[in-house]
């Protein structure tokens, strides 16, 4: 008999991934293929991870070569290493206790990085002030996220802690939610205009949940995930509008804050937005907002790196804020050192500049082609239709499938989009995400595909998927 | 005809995995909690009262005064505030990371800026650090941790080739060959498997499955991790874990975060923070009178106390568990730390698969390891890993979910985690450096607690006990009755009193027993013994010079 058995019904409430079973069989049929099996296909190709360097984007030469002469010492005089690498590197060993990235840093991070941190933020929103004393480094920004949470979701009372939150979302954050106790207050974005947050749509999911939670907050992505919209200043004051007089607490996921695609979009942080309008909204609305450096053109999601700013905390919780963050004790060194790095990249005149601006704009150039092949092949297949992907790192095509398919996959337990994904997968080798891992309208099915990979192999992923595709609907006619 | 069924079949029995599962979990939840019953409140025809539901009784009157006069007014109180932020995050407290701490980075900001103080440093004593008092990193470690940073390096011939070797092992297990890509939640596999290996050895030849081993993101991820899934239940029936006093202060935080009951047992001072199974039995049969207590952490070698458990014990602790029927979670992050003649490191693991089926096939066991200890000392990196036996597999496949929440340990910190488990081997170009640098500093510590023992007890009014093992001693001091006095009338534990003014005079950052618990009417400090031996020497000079000056002025 087991003495676990009695499981806190709350992990219990951790949705079960279907994405896992479609991963598992991924391995499997990579091991298959090693083994030579014989498939109509070499490899298998996974673009169901936010992964850039997984996707086979490189790394940017800077990080690393910073990085490297941090983690050994000696390569401060190697020749081959450019002197503002060195340079760089020396100023991050003298912030570390015992010149060391081996030690442990304080809770908020390294103060000097922190203070990094806080400029590149006022730089971003022309000006705005931002305070170190609001910034906490974490692990990646998921673990800031998950303590945020912490913070709103009581773990004892009647009433349930509600967070409105998208639909479709990024699942690690519902997951997140619902491993604490709190509840989702599902709102969904427009699909036919483009993903658009409409206000209204707040409104009626928040009425509609009062009663049954307790809504405190309110979680925004942009740009989205998967939807691959991007807010206007409009938008965002109008949620900023609607946060103050609803009372909640808002969340800004902003981790793609570097990708943005259509040239007509830009990015405005929710912060700037909320200290533009001014009092009363820029001195009590409480907000607490995301970065990392997993998204974007560093990509470097292993590393964990990620940082949250809090506007408007009020002074009674400031303290138990830091005692919540001290427990993780510190963030990943090399994440914080990233950190750095993007908060202040090599600037014009110093010599690594040259390789890292042209490094920034391949991958800016790889994306935006990505984007419009993207646009140009889903365009042309009957029975996808594809929104704009306007920033983010995905596509999150509808797929409208038949009555019979849907049908089918009922019968065999399946949502229709996991047996989509499936049969795609085993004919194809191509992996693709699931749209019922983040949410969608009663109906609708979706899969969501990264574009942050290499022009051939993007190329790749939509010739398999378009001969699938069409092979698929022509077997159901 | 769609799929090929193969397929289907595959799917489908994933499926009914997670169908089940959810099912129980959804009896699971009406069972416990029942259907939230909503009394209108008086306020309810305002928009926001809900939000005031959780506010204090005090405050609502505030704001319902303030919205007669001006309902704008009302709004602008925050959505988290003391009154409605999560009541078990209140309760969390981090000792080493506490008030003496914040006041230490507070005095170092001072002396910058050219303040005058009766020292000229602060020695920072109180925190399991070695490179930040001066140990250096072990040469392979970091040039293969600089090699798959940046791969350029493998052209470089100044980098040894087993260095390069293993550079190249780890990043074939990245996706895209890159550290900066996500690992699956359980961590890479090459490495997991390294770890198996390692634990294998350790433990002459006990069996270790890499699908038992999760990488975690520091040894403290891996405990926080597993007390989620010990915590359970409601009033008496709520979870309630033994943890040692002395103990490490992550665990009554932790605790205190999931509103676990914490359960102490008393080590025994006199018979050098020996634990006693009598003490256990106390402990336990206390706690089942408000509690349900389902686990016991032991941490061996001992944070703060030093002491290093005998075989024969970890028996004794083992069959206590299997008649108690408790889960059992070894912290053995200090695993190569063991100094004093005659000690010796013995897994739990190792022990329970020793004491034959009875046991090695019934009880429950996560044990933990970590980067940032022993001799490589690398606490940036949040590295570590822990090891499950016996679990139920239908609660492991919820550690599995629980880790993917948290998404992957920081890959670097798994890198280093694969090389301390497979450091250079006997014929290889690095085996030699390696070999004398971890030496080095293994010997330098044992000395150092030796050291620290010697000079403390010369001290009248401080007794310290062996330091056999880990990296702290952990002292016993006498106080004078007007000093502990004074304390309470500032509301303060008095060896706070004492480690505070101790900083202020001298700059030497110590963490008061209280942080760890103690018994009643007894006080203690933290102090580490990393700090070189000459300043050590000097540290230890100027304590005895303090403790002497304190009790005199206080009596």
């Amino acid at each position: 008999m087991s003495l676990l058995r009695d499981v806190s019904p709350r992990l219990w409430s951790i949705s079960s991934s279907e994405q896992v079973a479609l991963a598992k069989r991924a391995a499997q049929i990579t091991t298959e293929l090693q083994q030579g099996v014989k498939k109509p296909y070499k490899n298998v190709i996974d673009v169901s991870w936010g992964d850039p360097h997984r996707g086979g984007l490189k790394p940017l030469t800077f990080v690393r070569q910073v990085v490297a002469t941090c983690l050994y010492p000696s390569l401060l005089n190697s020749e081959a290493l450019p002197v503002d690498v060195q340079q760089r590197a020396k100023s991050l060993l003298g912030e570390c206790d015992g010149g060391s990235v081996g030690s442990y840093t304080s809770t908020r991070g390294i103060p000097k990085i922190v203070q990094s941190v806080s400029e590149f933020i006022s730089r971003r929103d022309g000006g705005v002030q931002s305070s170190p004393e609001n910034i906490f480094i974490t692990s990646g920004s998921q673990r800031s996220l998950m303590m945020v949470l912490e913070l709103f979701v009581q773990s004892e009372g009647f009433l349930q802690t509600g967070v409105l939150t998208p639909v479709p979302s990024y699942p690690y954050f519902n997951k997140a939610l619902s491993a604490l106790g709190g509840t989702m207050v599902p709102y969904h974005l427009c699909e036919e205009q483009g993903w658009k947050l409409k206000v209204d749509e707040l409104r009626r999911a928040l009425h509609v949940a009062r009663g049954h939670c307790n809504p405190m907050a309110l979680y925004v992505i942009n740009p989205g995930n998967p939807t691959g919209h991007v807010q206007n200043r409009k938008s965002i004051e109008d949620v900023i509008r609607f946060a103050a007089e609803e009372k909640l607490f808002l969340l800004a996921d902003e981790v793609y804050q570097d990708s943005v695609h259509d040239p007509s979009c830009e990015f405005v942080s929710y912060k700037k937005v909320l200290f533009e309008m001014g009092p009363p909204y820029s001195n009590s609305v409480e907000l607490a907002s995301f970065n990392s450096i997993s998204k974007g053109y560093f990509g470097e999601s292993g590393l964990r790196g990620g940082y949250v700013e809090f506007v408007n905390l009020d002074p009674t919780v400031v303290g138990y804020v830091y005692n919540l963050f001290s427990l993780d004790t510190n963030s990943a060194i090399l994440g914080q050192i990233t950190l750095d790095i993007m908060a202040h990249p090599p600037q014009p005149g110093d010599p690594s500049y040259p390789t890292f601006s042209e490094e920034i704009r391949s991958i800016k150039d790889t994306l935006a082609s990505n984007v419009h092949r993207v646009h140009d092949v889903l365009g042309d297949l009957p029975g996808i239709s594809s929104q704009p992907i306007k920033g983010g790192m995905f596509a999150f095509p509808q797929l409208h499938l038949p009555p019979c398919v849907v049908q089918e996959a009922k019968e065999a337990g399946m949502k229709p989009d996991v047996l989509y994904s499936s049969l795609l997968l085993e004919e194809t080798g191509l992996c693709v995400g699931a749209g019922c891992e983040h949410g969608q309208k009663e109906g609708t099915h979706h899969i969501r595909l990264c574009i942050a990979t290499p022009e051939e192999n993007m190329e790749e992923v939509l010739n398999r998927l378009s001969t699938f595709h069409l092979s698929f609907m022509s077997r159901l006619s | 005809m769609l799929p090929s069924r193969s397929v289907w079949i595959c799917i489908q029995r994933e499926k009914k995995h997670i169908c089940h599962r959810s099912s129980q979990h959804v009896t699971g939840l009406l069972k416990s909690s029942g259907s939230p019953v909503i009394t209108p409140s008086p306020l309810s025809s305002f928009s926001f009262s809900k939000s005031l539901s959780g506010l204090s009784a005090a405050r609502r009157g505030l704001i319902q005064r303030k919205m007669s006069e001006n309902g704008v007014t009302a709004r602008r109180s925050k959505v988290l505030t003391i009154d409605t932020m999560n009541a078990t995050v209140k309760k969390v407290e981090y000792a080493v990371r506490g008030p003496i701490v914040q006041r230490a980075v507070q005095i170092e900001k001072e002396l910058k800026e050219g303040a005058k103080k009766p020292f000229t440093e602060v020695i920072k004593a109180n925190i399991g650090d070695a490179h930040a008092m001066g140990q250096q990193p072990i040469t392979f470690f970091r040039q293969v941790l600089a090699l798959c940073s940046y791969p350029e390096l493998l052209k470089d011939s100044n980098f040894p080739e087993d260095a390069k070797h293993r550079a190249r092992r780890i990043l074939q297990g990245c996706g895209g060959e890159s550290i900066g890509a996500y690992s699956a939640s359980q961590g890479i596999d090459c490495i997991r498997q390294d770890v198996a290996r390692y634990i294998e050895r350790r433990d002459g030849g006990v069996p270790c499955d890499p699908d038992n081993v999760f990488l975690s993101t520091g040894a403290s991820d891996g405990i926080v991790t597993m007390l989620k899934l010990l915590v359970a239940g409601e009033g008496r029936n709520r979870t309630g874990i033994m943890i040692s006093i002395p103990q490490y202060p992550l665990y009554s935080a932790a605790l205190a975060e999931l509103g676990a009951v914490q359960v102490n047992y008393y080590l025994d001072e006199e018979k050098c923070w020996g634990l006693d199974i009598s003490e256990l039995q106390r402990s336990l049969e206390a706690a089942r009178q408000h509690c349900n207590p389902r686990a016991l952490c032991i941490i061996n070698p001992g944070n703060p106390t030093g002491q290093v458990q005998s075989r024969q014990c970890i028996e004794d602790v083992i069959r206590f568990a299997a008649k108690e029927n408790l889960f059992l979670m070894a912290d053995e992050v200090y695993q190569d730390n063991v100094y004093a003649d005659g000690c010796q490191f013995h897994s739990f693991k190792k022990v329970l698969f020793e004491m034959g089926p009875e046991y090695s096939n019934t009880v429950e066991l996560a044990s933990f390891h970590s980067t940032s200890k022993c001799y490589m000392g690398e606490c940036g990196f949040r590295g570590g890993y822990m090891e499950v036996i016996n679990l139920d597999p239908e609660v492991k496949e919820q550690l599995s979910k629980l880790v993917s929440v948290r998404l992957c340990p920081p890959v670097p910190g798994q890198a280093l985690m694969g090389l301390v488990v497979n450091p250079p081997q006997p014929g290889e170009p690095s085996y030699t450096t390696f070999m004398k640098e971890r030496t080095a500093v293994l010997s330098a510590l044992a000395e150092k607690a030796k050291l620290t023992e010697q000079i403390l007890n010369t001290v009248p009014g401080i007794a310290c006990n062996p330091v056999q093992g880990a990296m702290y001693s952990f002292p016993r001091i006498t106080l004078p009755e007007r000093a502990v006095k004074e304390a309470k009338e500032k509301g303060q534990a008095p060896d706070m009193l004492y480690c505070m003014k101790l900083l202020e005079e001298t700059g030497i950052c110590l963490v008061p027993g209280s942080g760890f618990g103690q018994r009643d009417g007894t006080y203690h400090f933290r102090m580490t013994i990393l700090p070189p031996v000459d300043k050590l020497q000097i540290l230890l000079s100027k304590l005895k010079e303090f403790h002497q000056r304190f009790t005199k002025q206080y009596s």
